[in-house]
């Protein structure tokens, strides 16, 4: 069982990769912004996993826990802030 | 033993609807149609994938064992609310920014 989480958690880390590169080429903030959403819930799945590998599960679910909590408030708080940015968009809107 | 299969079958169907979400958000042609590979993503991959942690984690039962599962829950309900949030708030900003939505013909963005 443990090859079994660590070859899932090595596919998991490969997965980041996709939405980096979004990240890297995403033509507006907004995109950019969900391609960090999309990694830090992937993140919160690989931490329980690197639980699981090290046996301290009990220690690392408050990690996850709180790394939760970072991301979605990370995500809401720069929404909030970058729909005040009128013109921002300009690069994006063009087509 | 059976519950290693369901729990090496939960993994699977999770690992599997993270690389639809991951590719999706690649693909995808505009931001707002990109926003629903990334909801699926959080959702139920991360759903599944926690409730087979939580199920392993039951293996040797005791008190403890019982908390960490039940904290492994508490993830999963933080993120089915806090996920659909996060969703609504990017599509707002992207409203109210006048981003304009993807029609068929255009190019893709």
């Amino acid at each position: 069982m443990d090859n079994i989480f660590l070859y899932s958690g090595l596919y998991l880390a490969f997965l980041m990769v996709l939405p980096l590169v979004r990240i890297v080429i995403g033509p507006t903030v907004l995109d950019r912004m969900i391609g960090v959403n999309a990694i830090g819930s992937k993140t919160v799945v690989l931490l329980i996993l690197i639980g699981f590998l090290y046996h301290r599960v009990d220690m690392f679910v408050d990690i996850a826990l709180a790394y939760a909590m970072l991301n979605f408030i990370a995500v809401l708080a720069a929404s909030r802030y970058f729909q005040k940015r009128k013109g921002l968009y300009d690069e994006a809107t063009y087509m | 033993m059976i519950m290693d299969i369901i729990v090496c079958a939960l993994l699977l169907c999770s690992l599997f609807f993270l690389t639809g979400g991951s590719v999706g958000i690649l693909r995808f042609p505009d931001f707002y149609s990109r926003l629903h590979p990334a909801g699926k993503l959080d959702t139920l991959g991360s759903l599944l994938a926690l409730i087979a942690f939580a199920l392993f984690n039951l293996h040797h039962f005791s008190l403890m064992a019982l908390l960490t599962s039940l904290k492994i829950l508490l993830i999963f309900v933080f993120v089915s609310i806090a996920s659909p949030t996060a969703t609504h708030g990017i599509v707002d900003a992207g409203v109210r920014a006048g981003l304009a939505p993807w029609t068929k013909g255009q190019k893709r963005r």
